[in-house]
């Protein structure tokens, strides 16, 4: 086990794929020379060469939509795009062509491609640059979103993109290429797409989240374990599919839910695990199933402003400790 | 050399002389350097398409194809002029008006009518329909309904022959609207950038769905438009199918020896309207007679007719086998059978997942 940055078991498990299979490429902006905005591809091009790292010019629609054409001729092109707000950009490539090539055409060519993108706020980028939009991507059959909350899992999960047949979409987290975890040393595991985990057991309530908020959620739980509150953290990691399954078992145990998400409340993802929850344990349920989710506005870039407009650690342990006293568990 | 206009890469063509063409039936394309064969091929091929087009435009009023349904008519000199550019090899993608391009690229009349009934033996299986003809065995890599769709997947296309190597050259079909959209300059650059074996071909037909060229784009004369990327342009006039051929074939084939992007501009006519269901009102009577007094087919057909190629028997003969053949791929289509609901959960994923959701519209998410 080494303990690394979730940036640098990106890195790791990228170059790694490199060598591996010859047909993987990586396109994007300022990828190369730059070594990427978040230098997650930092090296890659000296040891490569320009043939497999390119540098893109700013024409999101054009060489995400060139990397969906290169993966119909058998290519494995993983696309960096800088942040998930300019895959607005390249929207029409991935919804339109990337997700219905393989279905549309009657199964005659697959599409095996990675976009790589991160999300976030917090960074105090304003409005256009800080926005939690994978929903729009999750929403759609034909592709697979996948979103790690930890190093381990950002080398597991984007070995299994990389590997599998359709386009996938790596939803990465600003907060998070800094944030250090363990991996195994000469990983070679692959993620099973269209999992969640439960990542920490617990008896009292259970906490859904994904990325940032898979993370945040973990630490909560351990800060709360000290208060003698039991949380069993379910992590998402796959966003589609979704494994209900696994979300609906955890709240029959413990009986009520806070979902943490990271994009706006309002038909957001937390809608759908609620209505999930609803549907699959019904009888189950002491208390409805609360939400904690950014407040619903073009996130301000003044610092006070923007910490209060998203999710914190504090939101999700109020939200914990209201869903438990509703229900009548003591809180600690 | 052929009465095309050319742009070079970074400069300005000369006057190209207006917009409309001359109607002399005059090309540079000599008879008498083909053979009887080929020319008589191509005249079957343009008639061909020209009667599926015709049965398909009857199927569809008769509510057996649905959807939308742009036909070709019109357009068939320069369809199959472009197909004899390409070799088997080489990939083809193009817009939705695509019936005539698959069958020129090697599909079946039959899986092409299958597709356009919606019938499990269609080409994409009855999951596309009349804009998604697709076969991976002929390299026609997709119809495609979203305009400029097309541009970014045939550069990536050509992306990845470049990776390997290869020696085939991707050929990206588009109308002249398709032009104005962003894919339209994002690909030409990187195209032009990475060194792409891609001939990109603009049908100018006047028109996108009823606006012309002159109310839609800046620069009306299209095959300039690749100068801002120093990619070479030449029109070609559509209605010649020799023509056509010539100038695909060699754009076709400096794109494969250079290893770089060439542009290709095909004036052609439209003979009905933007689709199935449009009575085209927006045209005057004037530019009815033009289109009519236009049209491809006869054109050919009188030309190897005064040239004594096409014998009063000889177009007897080929005029039974297409009607034969449209015949048969109506039938065959018609007696196909049509997609089973239980595969509808077939195509969504290439790799197989977890979780997959299987769901129909009344189904409880969780069944007991
Ligand atoms: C992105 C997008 N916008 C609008 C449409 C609707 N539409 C379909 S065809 C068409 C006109 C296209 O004209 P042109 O590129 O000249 O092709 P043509 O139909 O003449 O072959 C329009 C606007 C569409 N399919 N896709
Ligand atoms: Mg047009």
């Amino acid at each position: 086990m080494s303990v690394i940055t979730y940036r640098q078991a990106l890195r790791d498990t990228l170059r790694a794929e490199m060598h591996r299979d010859e047909n993987v490429i990586l396109l994007g902006e300022e990828i190369g020379v730059f070594e990427g905005s978040y230098k997650i591809t930092e090296g890659l091009l000296n040891e490569f060469g320009e043939r497999r790292v390119r540098d893109t010019p700013i024409a999101e629609e054009g060489f995400v939509g060139a990397a969906v054409g290169a993966a119909m001729l058998g290519l494995r092109p993983v696309v960096e795009l800088m942040t998930i707000n300019f895959s607005l950009i390249a929207i029409d490539q991935i919804i339109n062509h990337a997700a219905k090539i393989y279905g549309m055409f009657g199964g005659q060519n697959s599409v095996p491609m990675v976009i790589r993108t991160p999300g976030g706020g917090g960074q105090q980028l304003g409005a256009t640059h800080s926005q939690n939009i994978e929903l729009f991507y999750a929403f759609v059959p034909g592709l697979k979103v996948l979103a790690p909350s930890t190093p381990a899992e950002a080398a597991s999960m984007l070995r299994a993109a990389i590997r599998d047949d359709d386009p996938v979409l790596l939803l990465e987290n600003l907060g998070l290429y800094n944030t250090k975890g363990e991996v195994p040393d000469d990983d070679e595991s692959v993620a099973e797409i269209g999992r969640a985990a439960v990542t920490r057991e617990g008896s009292d309530i259970t906490l859904i989240g994904y990325s940032r908020m898979a993370a945040l959620g973990t630490q909560v739980a351990e800060a709360l374990a000290k208060e003698d509150i039991s949380v069993e953290v379910v992590d998402l990691r796959s966003l589609r599919p979704l494994d209900r399954q696994t979300i609906v078992d955890s709240v029959k145990k413990t009986g009520c839910a806070v979902v943490a998400e990271d994009d706006w409340l309002t038909y957001g993802i937390g809608a759908e695990i609620a209505a999930s929850i609803q549907e699959g344990a019904f009888d189950y349920l002491d208390a409805p199933v609360r939400r904690v989710a950014m407040a619903e506005v073009p996130l301000p870039y003044a610092k006070p402003l923007e910490n209060a407009a998203l999710p914190s650690t504090e939101s999700v342990t109020t939200a914990i400790k209201e869903t438990l006293s509703a229900v009548g568990k003591r809180v600690g | 050399m052929a009465d095309t206009a050319k742009a070079k890469g970074g400069g300005t063509a000369g006057s190209t002389g207006g917009r409309r063409r001359s109607r002399k039936d005059d090309t540079s394309s000599r008879l008498a350097d083909e053979t009887p064969e080929t020319l008589l091929d191509f005249y079957r091929q343009m008639l061909l398409i020209r009667r599926f087009e015709e049965r398909t435009g009857q199927a569809y009023t008769q509510a057996r194809i649905g959807g939308y349904c742009h036909l070709n008519l019109g357009e068939e000199a320069t369809v199959v002029g472009l197909m004899q550019a390409l070799r088997e090899s080489d990939y083809l993608f193009t817009n939705y008006r695509d019936h005539g391009y698959a069958i020129g690229k090697g599909m079946s009349a039959r899986e092409v009518m299958a597709e356009l009934y919606g019938r499990s033996t269609g080409v994409s299986k009855g999951w596309g329909g009349s804009m998604h003809m697709f076969d991976t065995k002929t390299r026609m890599l997709g119809g495609y309904g979203i305009v400029g769709g097309q541009l970014p997947l045939a550069t990536g296309a050509a992306l990845a022959v470049s990776y390997r190597g290869g020696d085939e050259v991707v050929m990206c079909q588009m109308g002249d609207g398709t032009t104005n959209i962003g894919a339209w300059h994002e690909s030409l650059n990187i195209a032009a950038l990475w060194n792409l074996p891609i001939v990109y071909v603009v049908i100018n037909n006047f028109t996108g769905m009823g606006t012309t060229v002159e109310r839609s784009s800046a620069e009306p004369d299209l095959y300039k438009r690749g100068s801002a990327f120093r990619i070479e342009g030449e029109r070609v006039d559509g209605r010649d199918v020799l023509a056509v051929r010539d100038a695909a074939t060699r754009l076709v084939e400096k794109a494969r020896s250079e290893q770089r992007p060439y542009l290709l501009e095909a004036t052609s006519y439209r003979l009905k309207g933007h689709s199935v269901v449009d009575p085209a009102k927006y045209r005057t009577q004037e530019q009815i007679e033009e289109a009519r007094a236009n049209d491809p087919v006869l054109a050919f057909e009188h030309r190897l007719e005064q040239a004594g190629i096409l014998t009063e028997d000889k177009k007897q003969e080929i005029a039974e086998s297409v009607r034969a053949e449209v015949a048969d791929a109506a039938d065959f289509a018609e007696n196909s059978p049509h997609p089973e609901v239980s595969t509808l959960f077939d195509y969504t994923y290439a790799t197989p997942v977890a979780n997959e959701s299987r769901r129909m519209p009344a189904d409880p998410v969780f069944a007991e």
